[in-house]
């Protein structure tokens, strides 16, 4: 019999990335991403807690162009984890899961999660 | 050949009628996690800076102190949830993985208890 011509599974190599499997695949990385950013929250708290000196230490290591950076990526990654898992929540329901709709869905996620990231630090500065 | 029954063999080997605790521990947490997340990134967008008074000032709030605590310690166990799923996905050795899960335990714990006792340190003595 001579299957060589049939299609596999979906090959990564060959499949156009549908908008769904990024958002998915951000919702676990923004997810990591803010574990590791715990520590940093944490840190805020117990280097407030241990007097000015270790506060200046702290603040010394967050004031640079790396600690910007890390602060921005650490809001972008709580507003998109965020909206995305609303957008769990209303799938735990058994809505939303044609395509057309997951699609859509996911862009929405995508814009809304890069306009709060912006209105966030609009507010902040 | 093992003399063991077959119930002696999965007695306390895992679930029975826990299985879903995962999923909503997950799901509940991360609902007070959009309201508790939201509530700080607001506060911290508009407090007048993180210099060491404002810091200290602002954690030192009674209310401050009170959902900063109740985020702490959602976040920690949220966190933990989600970092298990990622090492039982990726992580394929059985000595390794259990190492893995363990760390991030003691890790998540002992961030938890770090920010409490910062919390309250700086909540009553304020």
């Amino acid at each position: 019999m001579n299957n060589h011509d049939r299609p596999l599974s979906p090959h990564l190599s060959i499949y156009r990335w549908p908008v769904t499997m990024a958002t998915s695949i951000l919702h676990r990385a923004t997810g990591v991403a803010m574990a590791v950013g715990f520590i940093v929250l944490v840190g805020w708290l117990f280097d407030a807690a241990s007097g000015p000196d270790v506060y200046a230490g702290f603040i010394g290591l967050m004031d640079t162009t790396i600690g910007c950076v890390l602060l921005v990526g650490w809001s972008y990654a709580f507003f998109f984890h965020l909206a995305n898992g609303i957008r769990h929540l209303v799938w735990d329901t058994g809505r939303g899961f044609e395509k057309e709709q997951a699609s859509r869905s996911a862009w929405f996620v995508l814009v809304l999660s890069i306009v709060l990231t912006a209105a966030f630090w609009g507010v902040a500065s | 050949m093992s003399l063991r029954s077959p119930l002696g063999r999965v007695l306390g080997l895992g679930t029975a009628k826990d299985g879903t605790s995962h999923f909503w521990g997950q799901r509940v947490s991360g609902i007070a996690l959009a309201i508790l997340g939201l509530w700080f990134a607001w506060s911290a967008a508009t407090m007048p800076g993180f210099g060491y008074t404002e810091s200290v000032a602002f954690i030192g709030e009674p209310i401050n102190a009170l959902l900063l605590l109740l985020l702490s310690v959602t976040m920690a166990y949220h966190s933990y949830l989600g970092v298990q799923v990622v090492i039982e996905d990726y992580v394929h050795g059985h000595g390794l993985k259990i190492a893995s899960l363990l760390l991030s335990r003691f890790a998540h714990l002992f961030l938890a208890a770090a920010a409490v006792f910062a919390i309250l340190k700086l909540g009553i003595s304020a």
